[in-house]
């Protein structure tokens, strides 16, 4: 087998596949609390309870309503979506013109509601949901076994976070997203109804995670806590990327999954952690994020 | 007559001295026990509000009163920190009047609470936790540890594959103190079997994606991967290792499967796997008849803890009663001379070092076509006796 340097290449290269197939996973994630994050400068904690609600969304779905997954993929972000319409107009717009402190408590004590109520209902062990048929069984590359369900990952999420991007930065809607949220007096003032701009901003960003919560739920736990887990790496992967910034926000992501799975292989222990470490790093050397504007 | 008179004054004075003696030994004038779990987190399926609910259904069962004076049961959530754990039941034992503290779940939690229990001479009813610790280098004279521990889970499921040839294995750890206790002890059988160990990742508490695991995992050439995990990193490990094939390559073997956590795996993935179980609903008449009042208060089939939580209460308020007091080194002793006999404790007795000795059963996750429910969790292939299934007392924890 090819070496280099005592290191199995063969091994190497099918560690970089799967970080690269986490990375787009991360990016799916971040790019939903980019958007909020970015766009509208509220830090929604809720972010990682909406993505655990997409997941039950997609098991409640094809338990109570024979929904499948390719239609769980569809309309549970829409469902998910509509909490969080529901969330900004009722719960985040009182207290909009507050301190950001004042949001990011609200949408943290909104996922621990939540969070406890799932426990309660469900139980903390968590549900059982199958891959797909069409997406069953995998390719045997040269290295190594790819699931045919985490090739789909990376495309589902490059298609998604390459549209989202496309659409804030290069159409006229993201114009007037941009500058709404840059200067919402103004934007009033030439007839753009900045209040349901954001409140539909929001509920596209909380659409992607549910729509990120169904695309974990055949791989992973369905779990209460699966939110929680994620959550905070997720925030991580928004700040070394650069707040504010949607291309630095799916660039990073990438670029994590990559460094946790290397991680993964050469120190398994500190892989919760090196994303971390790198944060530390990128705040101390370029404290607006690698891709964000400075202040 | 003078004679007879002084012989039944003497029988009165000693009727009279026994029901006061047997008052005043119930320590203010009621029995209370303590039930410490995670409620709401990680564990709370495991043990949680149901160790609760089959301690309450152990109460009623023996009648709500013992010795005269009522039980009380008092409930915490220890959020699987050791020191909210510790600090509630040392809060219990010193000012609430506690006299036995059950439930129990993550390993680290015990481990502080149990020097508390010590420390006040009160008595600690482990249903739920998984090291061996609490009667070798931790062990007790108050210590009973109920259900299972991670010497039992690794004789049960290891031992029998290493013997029918699976000599290489490989572990995915959870890195902490219970994953590796488990590994360690596992390790260990293999090597006594004849086996080796040719690789071992620890993969941090809380993990979401093991694939870069389960590709290590593959390239190591084992013939079989132990799971050395419990609750949501079992069934991520799993279904990812069903997910990148290595299920048909190789085989999987949990070490410590609870039934929600069976149940949250598709039966396509988990369906065959073989597992250590210290009980299972449907293993008799008896059991089941108990299992059917649990599910109807709880909700859900009882995972071991349950079972054990109700058996160790059992034990422990009949062992009260026969020794007339709730002083817990007279109740100790009661505890260890009387065997447990109920629908969980099979073939059991109370060691001296606190290991409660009793059946463990082989068990196969059940498939797809087997699982006329989604009840029907396993299969059981095999009673393992205790004295096969725990590890020798060690000498110095052989507490009178």
């Amino acid at each position: 087998m090819a070496t280099f340097l005592g290191i199995n290449l063969f091994a190497l290269s099918g560690q970089l596949l799967v970080g690269l197939i986490n990375g787009s996973f991360y990016a799916l994630l971040s790019l939903g609390l980019a958007i909020i994050f970015g766009l509208l400068k509220i830090i929604n904690f809720a972010q990682g309870a909406m993505y655990m609600l997409g997941a039950f969304a997609a098991f409640l779905a094809l338990q109570y309503l024979g929904m499948n997954y390719w239609f769980a993929l569809i309309f549970v972000p829409l469902a998910v979506g509509a909490v969080g319409i529901l969330m900004e107009r009722f719960l985040i717009r009182p207290i909009a013109n507050e301190d950001h402190l004042y949001s990011l408590l609200l949408t943290f004590g909104f996922a621990l509601v939540l969070q406890g109520l799932f426990t309660h209902w469900f139980g903390s062990s968590g549900l059982p949901y199958a891959i797909p048929d069409e997406l069953k069984g995998g390719t045997r590359l040269p290295f190594m076994y790819l699931p045919n369900y985490r090739a789909w990952i990376i495309v589902a999420s490059l298609i998604v976070c390459v549209g989202t991007w496309w659409m804030i930065e290069k159409t006229k809607l993201g114009a007037y997203l941009r500058a709404g949220t840059e200067n919402p007096a103004l934007m009033q003032a030439f007839g753009i109804n900045v209040p349901l701009m954001v409140t539909l901003t929001f509920g596209f960003g909380v659409a992607l995670a549910g729509f990120a919560g169904v695309m974990a739920a055949p791989v992973y736990s369905v779990s209460p806590e699966m939110g929680s887990n994620i959550l905070i790496v997720v925030f991580a992967i928004v700040v070394i990327g650069g707040m504010g910034s949607i291309g630095g926000a799916i660039l990073t992501g990438l670029a994590m999954g990559v460094v946790e799975g290397l991680t993964k292989y050469f120190y398994p222990e500190a892989s919760t952690t090196v994303i971390f470490f790198v944060m530390v790093i990128v705040l101390l050397l370029k404290p607006a994020g690698l891709f964000g504007k400075e202040a | 007559m003078k004679s007879m008179n002084k012989t039944l004054l003497s029988a009165a004075m000693a009727v009279a001295m026994t029901t006061s003696v047997a008052h005043a030994n119930v320590s203010d004038d009621k029995v209370k026990i303590g039930v410490l779990a995670d409620m709401g987190g990680v564990y709370a399926d495991v043990c949680g509000p149901g160790c609760v609910t089959a301690v309450e259904m152990a109460v009623e069962d023996f009648g709500g009163k013992v010795l005269g004076k009522p039980i009380e049961i008092v409930s915490a959530d220890d959020q699987n920190k050791p020191d909210v754990g510790s600090a509630k039941v040392r809060e219990w034992v010193e000012s609430q009047g506690v006299d036995v503290v059950t439930g129990l779940v993550a390993s680290s939690v015990t481990g502080a609470v149990t020097k508390v229990t010590t420390d006040n001479k009160k008595i600690a009813l482990i249903a739920a936790s998984a090291s061996n610790a609490f009667t070798t280098k931790a062990c007790s004279p108050y210590n009973a540890h109920w259900t299972y521990n991670v010497v039992a889970l690794a004789n049960g499921t290891v031992k029998p594959m290493v013997q029918s040839g699976k000599k290489k294995w490989f572990f995915i750890t959870a890195d902490y103190a219970f994953g590796h206790a488990l590994e360690g002890v596992a390790s260990k059988v293999i090597k006594s079997e004849g086996g080796e160990v040719v690789g071992a990742v620890r993969a941090p508490l809380g993990t979401t994606d093991f694939s870069s695991y389960i590709l290590q995992a593959q390239a190591s050439g084992a013939d079989v991967v132990g799971l050395a995990n419990a609750g949501a990193d079992f069934v991520n490990s799993l279904k990812t290792a069903a997910e990148f094939g290595l299920t048909e390559m190789m085989d999987v073997a949990g070490l410590l499967v609870f039934t929600p956590n069976a149940q949250a795996l598709d039966p396509a993935i988990a369906g065959g796997m073989k597992t250590t179980t210290g009980f299972y609903w449907d293993r008799d008449a008896e059991a089941r008849e108990w299992s059917a009042r649990f599910k109807e208060r709880h909700g859900k089939i009882p995972a071991m803890p349950h079972a054990g939580a109700y058996s160790a209460t059992m034990h422990y308020l009949n062992s009260v009663k026969e020794a007339g007091t709730d002083d817990s080194d007279a109740v100790m002793k009661v505890m260890k001379a009387n065997k447990p006999n109920d629908f969980f404790a099979k073939n059991a007795y109370l060691r001296a070092d606190g290991r409660m000795v009793h059946d463990m059963y082989l068990v196969n996750i059940t498939k797809e076509s087997e699982r006329k429910t989604s009840d029907n969790i396993f299969n059981i292939e095999k009673v393992i006796p205790g004295d096969q299934a725990f590890a020798p007392m060690l000498p110095e924890c052989e507490f009178k």
